[in-house]
């Protein structure tokens, strides 16, 4: 079992580092690269599928991990962050530059397929328009929404200043509630001379029937389309999925995202630094701890600072513990989608509260955690808390692994109906840019934790792993394994937790943030989430935006899904375990 | 071997038995004591089989289906079934963040229930908007949008702080009576117009006002309040 190698010491050339990259692009377009820095290469837009079909196919950056954009006031700035998935290492940083006026950048999708739902966002909050892009409209907002709302000149109906603190929040400041503050009294706001009267909605009109004569079966046919959703007793929240039929075979599934859209991107570029980590406690609801984990990872790398030892070993006992409560939900939500309602789903929940518990006891609150802080944690844990895990890793949770598995996985009519299903190629699952065990489960051998380890993931010894074919039945397997393995580094992590402090230097309301850019990543239950920062050097952030797995494990459904029975949807839907706070954010 | 039949207690005359029989059987009253009777059986029945529609919008979806669950168990009140359709749900709980783009679902589900209906905000988002208030995709609280019996605070609420609101509820339920429910008036009950995706989302029954007003700024401006600026330190 080959092991992803670690990133090989700075003596040697880092074949990821972006000025190397940079010399190596010159060398076949003379004058494809503006500048290049640590910072990432910048690409001229005319070069841009070029340069990155030869990243691709030459220097084998073969995954895309994140598209997002930056405001300045003189361009804007899409940033690509591409990696490799044989060779690991921190991923290549690309940057392209458009215009303020009518500002476009060509599409990605041709060469990434994971391009697609992102740069739809990046259209829908920011203006960017992608020409080549097979269906640019709106994905999280809706089509005839007034305004960019990422763009720095955009204002919420209830704006009040341009960064918190604001100045009325103070004992004897003057607040007034934001309703009595909007002309209008409540969270909206209309273009000058809207006529609400005679507006006509752009409703999607879709013809359901008669659409055309399908070719497939022996009976004369029509194609239908039945809409799933954004109520669906499915249990994944308010997903929408738009499914084209062909008799009872899938043809097409297009999900129709944004119904639990709540602005993070936006909040987090007015809130300070400290003031986002209870925020991203709310992106995936059942993960808060791996949620905040990640995000002052990624403001440590910005600051350069790193926790005392304690605070290491304790924030990776909280992210593993997430993460076997996560799984275990997930295998349970997935017997949801099969139709054995709630019965399967109360094994995982019953061993979930015993670590809810566990989280109450260090953070005051069950789910949303706010327990991480820039330079270590809250507050230490308290004197049973070690105990108290150690008596579930050593007694409980084994057992309930196995049993999981026993009586779930090894179920006949489990097998009958995961094997073969929804299957999802390797490279498709790397073109697609899928995460975690969707990408696993299809054999691709990558974990953030082995590909570039962040905290001290490099002192333990665990697997990752994989699939064969990349079917349900594979996804499901590598998440039952994947808590198996966590139980292993929480063993090794209990054994040497070391007493000490917990942070490094002393609490901080503001904290001071050079200016510079990050990527911060690590391995969530759902796959890579990552935390793109731009910082001006300021309290707050310039750009904050959150690179959501969920989110882009979506963009596979449609490769999944079609040729399947519609019976077999929402269960292929289920498999990609997505929480659609973390999907629409 | 036959019994000996014994022959009917006859009482004094017929009518004093039809009296002892109805005085034993049948309660007579006042129309109202009736009234309150029948409300007391017809609530009893109603507080324990509240079935919630099964919709979890964010967050507190999670604690919701955690109150269902073994440890804090719904269905001691009556109220485990969980309905994926509206139409034979008696009570929405609304669990998370309400968004302009689900605004208009929210409101055709909630048209969707049969009376007797109630809603149960779930959240500090659901209440009032949240810590997402300030977004621009969010509404402040499903209040703008339905009528709201029982508010839960907490972000999330705890399972016991949502098993305390349905207690909430049930205490509502039990002061109703069918003389003055909505449901039983004459007229047709009409269902809460949905809003509308525009530019932005509005309000179908305030076109007229949202027009006036779009097309006159001066107007417009002078409806909010300004706030008073004033920074730290600074004496009056």
């Amino acid at each position: 079992m080959a092991v992803n190698p670690p990133p090989p010491p700075e003596t040697k050339i880092n074949p990821n580092d972006p000025q190397v990259v940079a010399e190596k692009i010159k060398t076949v377009f003379a004058d494809a690269v503006e500048s290049a820095s640590a910072q990432g290469i910048v690409v001229k837009s005319d070069k841009l599928l070029d340069v990155t079909r030869y990243l691709r196919d030459k220097l084998s950056f073969d995954y895309l991990n994140n598209v997002t954009s930056v405001d300045y006031p003189d361009r804007f700035e899409v940033v690509y962050q591409v990696s490799s998935m044989d060779r690991g290492g921190a991923p290549l940083t690309l940057k392209v530059n458009a215009a303020r006026e009518n500002p476009t950048v060509p599409s990605l999708v041709p060469v990434y397929r994971g391009a697609d739902f992102q740069e739809r966002e990046v259209y829908d909050l920011m203006g960017i328009q992608f020409p080549g892009h097979p269906n640019l409209h709106r994905i999280l907002l809706w089509d005839g929404f007034e305004g960019y709302p990422l763009r720095k000149d955009y204002k919420e109906p209830y704006y009040e200043e341009e960064k918190k603190p604001f100045g009325t929040r103070w004992d004897q400041g003057h607040h007034v509630i934001a309703e009595d503050r909007n002309p209008w009294h409540d969270n909206v706001k209309y273009p000058a001379n809207f006529d609400a009267m005679s507006y006509k909605p752009t409703q999607e009109i879709y013809p359901t029937l008669g659409l055309a004569e399908a070719t497939s079966t022996r009976l004369r046919t029509d194609k239908i389309v039945v809409n799933i959703g954004p109520q669906h007793p499915s249990t994944h929240g308010v997903a929408r999925l738009k499914v084209t039929l062909d008799g009872e075979t899938i043809v097409a599934v297009e999900p129709v995202l944004g119904y639990l859209h709540r602005n993070h991107d936006k909040i987090g570029e007015r809130n300070t630094y400290l003031q986002n980590i209870p925020y991203t406690d709310r992106l995936d609801y059942f993960t808060s701890m791996s949620n905040n984990f990640t995000y002052v990872i990624g403001v440590e790398k910005l600051m350069g600072i790193k926790p005392p030892e304690r605070a290491e070993y304790i924030r990776v006992i909280m992210a593993e513990l997430t993460r076997w409560q996560s799984h275990a939900v997930a295998v349970g939500f997935l017997y949801n989608d099969l139709g054995a309602f709630y019965t399967p789903l109360l094994y995982g929940l019953e061993e979930r509260e015993l670590i809810l518990d566990l989280f109450e006891a260090v953070s005051g609150s069950r789910m949303m955690c706010n327990y991480m802080r820039f330079g270590g944690l809250a507050r230490d844990v308290p004197e049973d808390f070690l105990g108290k895990v150690q008596y579930l890793v050593d007694e409980r949770l084994p057992k309930r692994t196995d049993e999981l598995e026993a009586y779930l996985i090894k179920n006949e009519l489990f097998l009958a109906r995961a094997k073969k299903v929804g299957v999802l190629p390797r490279d498709l699952a790397i073109s697609y840019s899928t995460a975690g065990p969707v990408l696993r489960g299809s054999g691709v051998k990558y974990d953030v934790r082995r590909a570039e380890p962040y905290s001290i993931y490099d002192r333990f010894d665990f697997d990752i792993p994989t699939g064969t074919t990349g079917d349900l039945y594979d996804r499901t397997i590598v998440r039952i394994a994947e808590m198996r393995e966590s139980l292993r580094i929480l063993k090794q992590a209990l054994k040497d937790v070391p007493a000490g402090e917990i942070m490094t230097g002393k609490k901080n309301y503001q904290i001071r943030v050079p200016k510079g850019e990050v990527y911060g990543r690590a391995e969530n239950p759902k796959g890579e989430l990552g935390f793109f920062l731009n910082s001006d050097g300021s309290p707050n952030p310039y750009r904050y935006h959150v690179r959501s797995p969920s989110f882009i494990n979506m963009g596979a459904l449609n490769e999944m899904a079609v040729g399947h029975k519609i019976a077999d949807l929402i269960v292929i839907f289920g498999s990609l375990d997505v929480v659609m706070g973390e999907v629409d954010r | 071997m036959v019994e000996e039949q014994k022959p009917i207690q006859v009482a004094a005359s017929e009518d004093a038995w039809l009296d002892e029989q109805v005085r034993r059987s049948v309660w007579v009253g006042p129309l109202n004591k009736v009234v309150d009777f029948v409300d007391l059986i017809y609530n009893w029945g109603r507080r324990n089989s509240v079935w919630p529609l099964g919709f979890g919008l964010a967050c507190c979806a999670i604690e919701f289906i955690c109150t269902q669950s073994s440890r804090f168990d719904m269905s001691r009140f009556g109220m485990e079934l969980v309905r994926a359709s509206p139409r034979q749900a008696d009570l929405m709980i609304v669990s998370g963040t309400v968004t302009k783009k689900m605004g208009p679902a929210i409101v055709r589900l909630y048209n969707q229930m049969a009376e007797p209906k109630y809603v149960l905000a779930m959240g500090a988002c659901a209440s009032a908007g949240g810590p997402f208030k300030e977004g621009y995709n969010v509404v402040s609280g499903v209040d703008k949008l339905l009528p709201v019996d029982v508010y839960v605070p907490g972000c999330p609420p705890t399972p016991q702080a949502l098993l305390n609101g349905l207690i909430q509820l049930q205490k509502k339920i039990d002061k109703q009576s069918i003389r003055d429910v909505a449901w039983y008036r004459k007229g047709a009950q009409e269902g809460v117009p949905e809003p509308v995706l525009g530019p932005d989302l509005f309000d179908a029954r305030r076109v007229e006002e949202i027009t006036e007003l779009a097309a006159d700024p001066a107007k417009l401006e002078a409806r909010a309040i300004k706030i008073v600026k004033e920074t730290k330190g600074e004496k009056k």
